[in-house]
C-alpha cells in the first residue's frame, strides 16, 4: 500500500462550457487569464477548467459568465486539471465523463433559447412539459391488434 | 439554499441550472471530489476503498454486486441530505454496465420513496421543449425553501 497525498487540496475545479455563436473557448480563456487571481485555468476543445480557492472560482465564474449568460454553462469537477488519473494525455482516447457532457452539448442550444426567452416571459405563464412517468406505452394488446389487422 | 440532488449525477445542464436559481446541485463530483482530496492509502482511480462497499450496505444487501454498494457509498449520503430532486428519465448517457444500471435504478427508486419536492422531465428535443424545461425547472426552485 502507498500513502495517498493529494494535489492541490482545499481547492476546487469546475468547468465552464461554452456553446455560444459570439464567444469561443480560446476568447473565454484569454479573458480569464486577464483576471484570473491565482486560479489554474486550462483551456480544453469545450470550454475552460478552472481550479482554485472556493471564492476565487467562484468570482471568476461569475465575471466569466457575465460574457454570455445564456451560453456559458458551469458544472463542478472532482479531479484536478492535469490529474494523470483522467487527464487523456496518458490515458489516450476521450476522458471518462467526457461523453456525458458531449451528449448534453448537443441539447445545450435548447437549453440556451429557453434560458433567453425566459427574460422577456414569465415561466408561470408557460405549461408544463409532459410528465415522462404518465407518458403511456403501447400494450402489448394494441400490439397484437395491429399486427392481426386486415392490410387495406 | 435548498440541497437539489440532480440525476444523471453528471449532469452539466441540471448542475448549471440549479446553481444558476440559487441552490447547491449535488452531484457525484461533489463526493468524488472529497475522496480525491482527501489524504490516506492509495487506491486508484478514484480512491474508492473496500471500505466504501461495507458502506454502501446501508443501501443495498449484501449480495448485491460490490460495484452497486461502492457506487451508493458516493450517492447514498447525498440521497439522504437532499432536500429536492431533480431527475431525467430519457439520460441515455448514464448507462453503463450491471454496477452503473443497477445503481441507477436504485438510485431513482430511493429518491422515489424519499419524502421530497421533485420533478420528473426528458431532455428537450426542440426549442419549444427548451422553454417548457427551463421553464418548469425555474418554477420548481424558485418554489422551494431559501430561494434567491
Amino acid at each position: 500500500m502507498t500513502e495517498y497525498v493529494p494535489k492541490n487540496p482545499g481547492t476546487i475545479t469546475k468547468y465552464i462550457v461554452v456553446e455560444s455563436p459570439t464567444v469561443t473557448a480560446s476568447e473565454l480563456a484569454i479573458h480569464a487569464y486577464e483576471i484570473a487571481e491565482g486560479a489554474m485555468i486550462k483551456e480544453t476543445c469545450f470550454g475552460l477548467a478552472i481550479n482554485g480557492k472556493e471564492d476565487v472560482v467562484d468570482g471568476l465564474i461569475q465575471k466569466l459568465r457575465a460574457i454570455d449568460p445564456d451560453h456559458i454553462f458551469v458544472k463542478d469537477r472532482g479531479f484536478v486539471p492535469g490529474d494523470p488519473r483522467r487527464c487523456r494525455a496518458n490515458l489516450g482516447g476521450a476522458r471518462p465523463g467526457f461523453h456525458g457532457i458531449e451528449y448534453e452539448t448537443t441539447v445545450l442550444p435548447y437549453v440556451s433559447h429557453g434560458l433567453g426567452e425566459l427574460r422577456s416571459r414569465d415561466a408561470e405563464g408557460i405549461p408544463a412539459p409532459q410528465n415522462p412517468l404518465e407518458t403511456k406505452k403501447l400494450d402489448v394488446y394494441t400490439l397484437k391488434k395491429l399486427m392481426e389487422a386486415p392490410e387495406s | 439554499m435548498a440541497k437539489v440532488f440532480i440525476y444523471p449525477t453528471t449532469s452539466l445542464i441540471l448542475s448549471d441550472l440549479v446553481a444558476r436559481y440559487g441552490h447547491t446541485p449535488l452531484s457525484s463530483a461533489i463526493a468524488i471530489r472529497e475522496r480525491v482530496q482527501t489524504a490516506g492509502l492509495e487506491s486508484v482511480p478514484l480512491q474508492i476503498t473496500p471500505e466504501e462497499p461495507k458502506k454502501g450496505l446501508k443501501w443495498a444487501a449484501v449480495e448485491v454486486p460490490s460495484g452497486v454498494r461502492g457506487r451508493m457509498a458516493l450517492y447514498g449520503p447525498m440521497i439522504e441530505s437532499c432536500e429536492a430532486a431533480i431527475i431525467i428519465n430519457d439520460a441515455d448517457l448514464a448507462f453503463g454496465c450491471m454496477g452503473c444500471a443497477r445503481t441507477n435504478e436504485l438510485i431513482k427508486f430511493l429518491i422515489r420513496q424519499k419524502e421530497v419536492p421533485k420533478i420528473d422531465l426528458n431532455y428537450p428535443k426542440n426549442e419549444e421543449d427548451g422553454v417548457k424545461f427551463v421553464a418548469a425547472i425555474k418554477r420548481f426552485l424558485k418554489g422551494l425553501e431559501g430561494a434567491k
